[in-house]
C-alpha cells in the first residue's frame, strides 16, 4: 500500500530550471508512523506511514475528505480542539513523539506554525497582527518588535505594500494581502514547520502567484507542508507528493515521480484528471 | 395573425388576489395596533406626569406628604432605583460573561451537563419575578445575611435584614439568564477562524479568549447588559422582601441599607393614598420620572456599545 521515497530516482523536475532535489541534504523532520485517526466510530485516516523532510515543500493531495486536511492537523495537534477525536500511532517531531503524553502543546504550535484556507487576520492593525504571537512569547521591546515585525512582513513580501499603514486595520487589505499578512503572522515566531491549508484557494491567480513564489523562497528557511486541492499546484511548487484516497496514503514519492510515472493506477487516475 | 399558441404567456396578474392582500393588511394592521398601544401609554403618561415634573419634585423627599404633590418629592427613590440598577449590573454581567464563556469556549457541546446547564437558564428565565423575591428572602437574607451577622458577631441584625446589596443580587439571579444568552451568541459569531489562528500561534485558550474573543464580544455583552437593565429597573416583586422600603427619612448610605424605590413607591401611592384624586398627578409624575430614568439608564449603556463598536471597526 505504502511507497517507500526512493531515494535512487531522479526528479523529473517540473520546473524549469531548479536543481534536483538530493534526498540525503534532507533528513525527514516529522515521520509519521502508522498513524490513525477517528472522528466518533468513523476512521478519518488509515494506518499512515511516511516521513516529511527538512526545508522541502510537501505536498498533500487527493479528493475532498480524503484525510490530507486532518493529517496536516495531527502536525500541530489542532485536531486537539475537536470533540470525540482518537488517535492511534505516533507522530514524530525529531524523533520526539507528539501525542506520546509528555508533549507541551503550546511549545509545539510555535515551532510547527499554520497558515489556515480562509485568511484569517485578527481585527486589529496589521501590526498588532503579528506582535500578537510575538508577545505571547515573551518579546516585549518595541524595537525588538518592530524589527522582527519589518522582517517577517519583508519575507512575506508583503513590506512595500504595508509599511505606511502598519496601524491601520489589517481587514482592510486585500485577501492575497490579508494571506500574506497570516504568513508573516505564522513565520514572525520563527517555526521551524508552516503547514498550509489550501492557502490559496481563496485567491485570484495573481494572488495565487505571489503566494506560490512565497512559498519557493520560504522553503530555504522552513519545512513546508502544502494541502492543495490545486494539481498544478503541487506539480509547480512541491518537492514531494503525498496522494490520500479515502483516509488511506496510496501513494507517496518525489512530485516528478507522481505526476509523471506515478505507481501506482489510482494516482494516475486522480493526478491526470480522470476522477477526483 | 398569430396562433394562440406562439402569444407569450401573460405574466401580468389577471385577477385579484385575496389572500396576498389579506395576509400583508393582516401583518402591517398588527404591528400599526402594537404602536398605537405604546403611543397610548407613552402619551398619557408624558400628558398627564409632564405637569407633575419640577425641579423640586425630583430634588427633595417625602418628609412632609407623601401623597401630596405640592410637598413630596421622588429624589430618595431615583436614588435607590439607580443605585440598585447599577450594583445589579455589576454583579450580573461579570457572572453572566464567565457563564457564557464556559458554555461556549469551554464546555462540550452537546454533552449531558451543557445541555442540563442550558436547560437550567432557559428555566431560570421563566421564574416568576415574585418567586426570586422570595428566593432573595430565603437565600440572601435568611442565609447569606443572616449567616454573616453570625460569623461578623453582629449582635442585631445587620445583614440578616432587607438591604440594598440583596435587593441587587436577587434582581441579577432574575437578570442572568438575559446576559448570557446574549453574550453566548456574541460569542458564536465570532469566525472560529479567530480562535484557531491564535491557538495554532501557541496562544492558550485563555489567552485566546482574554485577548481576541472577549473584545469581539464586549458589544454583545453590553447588549445583555442593557437587556437586563431595562428588565430590571422596573421590576418591584423581587425586592419587595428583599430591600425596598415603604418610607425612609434618609438616604441609603450603605448597602446593609434599606432604600426607597421608584416602582414600590408608584404601588405606594396607588393602594396606599388617602385621597386618590389629590394623589393621581403625583402618581403620574412618578411614572413619568420611572420611565425616564429607566431610559437614561439605558442610554448610558447604548452610548458605551456605539463607542466600543467604533473602537473595535477602528481595530487598533
Amino acid at each position: 500500500m505504502i511507497q517507500a521515497p526512493n531515494s535512487q530516482i531522479k526528479l523529473h523536475d517540473l520546473r524549469p530550471g531548479a536543481p534536483p532535489v538530493d534526498p540525503d541534504a534532507h533528513p525527514p523532520v516529522i515521520e509519521v508512523d502508522n498513524l490513525s485517526l477517528w472522528y466518533g466510530e468513523a476512521a478519518a485516516l488509515k494506518h499512515i506511514t511516511f516521513p516529511i523532510r527538512e526545508k522541502l515543500v510537501t505536498a498533500f493531495i487527493g479528493p475532498s475528505g480524503c484525510g490530507k486536511s486532518t493529517l496536516l492537523r495531527c502536525f500541530n495537534r489542532m485536531n486537539d480542539l475537536i470533540d470525540d477525536v482518537r488517535i492511534e500511532g505516533r507522530v514524530c517531531i525529531h524523533g520526539h513523539n507528539l501525542y506520546g503524553g509528555d508533549v507541551d502543546v503550546i511549545e509545539l504550535r510555535k515551532r510547527v506554525g499554520m497558515v489556515f484556507q480562509k485568511s484569517n487576520p485578527f481585527p486589529k492593525s496589521i501590526f498588532e497582527n503579528i506582535a500578537y504571537g510575538l508577545r505571547l512569547h515573551g518579546v516585549r521591546a518595541r524595537s525588538d518588535l518592530e524589527s522582527i515585525i519589518e522582517q517577517s512582513l519583508r519575507q512575506a513580501a508583503l513590506w512595500d505594500e504595508v509599511k505606511d499603514r502598519l496601524h491601520e486595520s489589517a481587514l482592510g487589505l486585500s485577501g492575497g494581502q490579508q494571506q500574506r499578512l497570516c504568513i508573516a503572522r505564522s513565520i514572525a515566531i520563527k517555526p521551524e514547520i508552516i503547514l498550509m491549508d489550501e492557502p490559496a484557494s481563496a485567491l485570484d491567480p495573481l494572488a495565487t502567484a505571489r503566494i506560490e513564489d512565497l512559498i519557493l523562497d520560504l522553503k530555504r528557511q522552513f519545512t513546508i507542508v502544502i494541502v492543495t486541492h490545486n494539481m498544478q499546484q503541487a506539480a509547480r511548487i512541491s518537492d514531494y507528493t503525498a496522494f490520500f484516497y479515502l483516509g488511506e496514503l496510496v501513494e507517496y514519492d518525489t512530485t516528478g515521480k507522481i505526476f509523471t510515472n506515478p505507481s501506482r493506477k489510482q494516482t494516475e487516475d486522480y493526478v491526470t484528471g480522470r476522477f477526483g | 395573425m398569430s396562433t394562440p399558441s406562439s402569444a407569450p404567456r401573460p405574466f401580468r396578474r389577471q385577477e385579484f388576489d385575496f389572500w396576498s392582500f389579506f395576509f400583508s393588511g393582516l401583518t402591517g394592521l398588527s404591528t400599526l395596533f402594537i404602536l398605537l398601544i405604546l403611543a397610548v401609554i407613552l402619551g398619557n403618561i408624558f400628558y398627564h406626569g409632564w405637569e407633575g415634573l419640577s425641579w423640586n419634585f425630583v430634588t427633595s423627599g417625602t418628609e412632609r406628604d407623601m401623597f401630596d404633590l405640592e410637598s413630596a418629592g421622588v429624589l430618595p427613590m431615583i436614588v435607590g432605583t439607580s443605585a440598585r440598577v447599577i450594583l445589579m449590573t455589576i454583579l450580573v454581567v461579570p457572572v453572566g460573561v464567565i457563564t457564557a464563556i464556559y458554555l461556549t469556549e469551554y464546555a462540550r457541546s452537546g454533552s449531558l451537563a451543557t445541555r442540563f446547564i442550558r436547560g437550567a437558564i432557559n428555566n431560570l428565565a421563566g421564574v416568576p419575578s415574585i418567586v426570586f423575591g422570595l428566593f432573595g428572602l430565603g437565600f440572601f437574607i435568611a442565609f447569606v445575611g443572616v449567616g454573616m451577622d453570625r460569623i461578623l458577631g453582629y449582635e442585631s441584625a445587620h445583614w440578616g435584614k432587607p438591604a440594598l446589596l440583596w435587593a441587587a443580587a436577587t434582581l441579577a439571579v432574575m437578570t442572568l439568564p438575559v446576559v448570557i444568552v446574549a453574550t453566548e451568541e456574541s460569542l458564536r459569531a465570532i469566525a472560529p477562524g479567530l480562535r484557531e489562528a491564535s491557538l495554532s500561534m501557541g496562544a492558550t485558550k485563555l489567552q485566546t479568549v482574554a485577548h481576541i474573543v472577549l473584545p469581539q464580544a464586549l458589544p454583545g455583552i453590553l447588549t445583555g447588559a442593557i437587556l437586563a437593565i431595562s428588565r430590571a429597573a422596573g421590576e418591584v416583586a423581587p425586592i419587595l422582601f428583599t430591600g425596598a422600603a415603604y418610607y425612609m427619612a434618609t438616604m441609603p448610605k450603605s448597602l446593609s441599607d434599606q432604600f426607597m424605590d421608584l416602582g414600590y413607591h408608584v404601588f405606594v401611592l396607588s393602594t396606599q393614598s388617602p385621597n386618590i384624586d389629590q394623589t393621581r398627578p403625583l402618581l403620574y409624575a412618578t411614572v413619568l420620572v420611572l420611565l425616564l430614568l429607566t431610559f437614561a439608564l439605558n442610554f448610558v449603556a447604548i452610548l458605551l456599545r456605539a463607542r466600543l463598536r467604533r473602537k473595535l471597526r477602528a481595530a487598533h
